[in-house]
């Protein structure tokens, strides 16, 4: 049974030092978006190795049973999937909202995607048709 | 895709539910049992509609596979995602060349794509921008080839493979 408690806690250890990790990109990232990158990823596994290792740890110790390593498994399948909407509900209402890339960024397909399709927007020859186009964008 | 029948995406997510109450309550006790079941039929009668289109296919066992074998994979592409940012993170000079780049996906359906989209954000230097149609924009923190197609074989090919097949 110790074994399991080795287990737990280590991998308590690795979520705790993911976390940290993700804290430390906030500060040295230089722009919204490579923030949210560090952030999102090491704050998700560093949720998963704690939460799970919780999980483990509890089944090594004479109080635990294998109620918590379930209820565990069900918090993080529910972290992996809503993290990253998130993230990415955060990284598009950042853009929406002006913020511009890094100065150091190479290419920018999104504002170019954007151009082009509100240049398609407002050509069309029958003003009718523009706002429905309008509406189906967003 | 064609629509299963209304019992077919009933049952399945009465099924799903049932599961996550197995899960949450970690007791086989059959009073625990019955009234989860009860709360799954109830639960499932009032979302089915918005859960799912299609329905038990989704319990095929080529599908269960690939999504078994698909939780290794992804897995293994998280941790080294996380390497990757403590590299660039912990580096003194910061080795970062972002952008936005553009990419296609192959998949069709609805979900099949939403997974394709956060396994793009949980794995190596990438997070999706925005979805339109099957075009993805993801923000790629090491730009290594802006072109469509090139970055479409560095991101989304991989995950492809496995999502084709779960999801259709």
């Amino acid at each position: 049974m110790n074994a399991l408690t080795a287990v737990g806690e280590i991998l308590v250890l690795l979520g705790t030092f993911f976390y940290i990790l993700s804290s430390l990109g906030l500060i040295r990232m230089p722009d919204v978006y490579n923030r949210m990158q560090t952030a999102t990823k090491s704050a998700t596994l560093g949720s998963l190795g704690v939460i799970i290792g919780v999980g483990i740890w509890a089944l090594g110790t004479d109080f635990g049973s294998a109620a918590w390593l379930t209820k565990t498994i069900v918090i993080a399948v529910f972290l992996l999937l809503t993290n990253p909407i998130s993230a990415h509900a955060l990284i598009r209402a950042a853009y929406k909202s002006g913020i511009p890339l890094w100065e150091g960024s190479v290419v920018d397909r999104y504002r170019e995607h954007l151009e082009a399709k509100e240049k398609e927007a407002g050509s069309p020859k029958n003003p009718d048709e523009t706002p429905i186009k309008e509406g189906g964008v967003e | 895709m064609g629509e299963a029948s209304k019992i077919s995406r009933y049952l399945y997510t009465v099924i799903v539910l049932f599961l996550i109450w197995l899960f949450l309550t970690a007791s086989l006790d059959p009073q625990e049992l019955g009234f989860g079941l009860l709360l799954s039929l109830i639960v499932g009668a009032f979302t089915y509609e918005i859960f799912t289109t299609n329905g038990l296919a989704n319990l095929s066992p080529k599908r269960i596979a690939y999504a078994i074998a698909y939780i290794p994979y992804f897995l293994w592409a998280m941790i080294m995602a996380n390497l990757d940012v403590a590299y660039r993170v912990l580096h003194p000079k910061r080795p970062i060349n972002p952008g936005i780049v553009e990419c296609r996906t192959v998949l069709k359906s609805d979900v099949g794509k939403l997974s394709l989209a956060n396994s793009i954000t949980l794995t190596p230097g990438t997070i999706t921008l925005d979805v339109d149609g099957d075009r993805y924009f993801i923000h790629w923190i090491d730009v290594k080839d802006s072109s469509v197609e090139g970055a479409s074989k560095n991101i989304t090919e991989p995950f492809e493979k496995f999502l084709r097949v779960i999801f259709g």
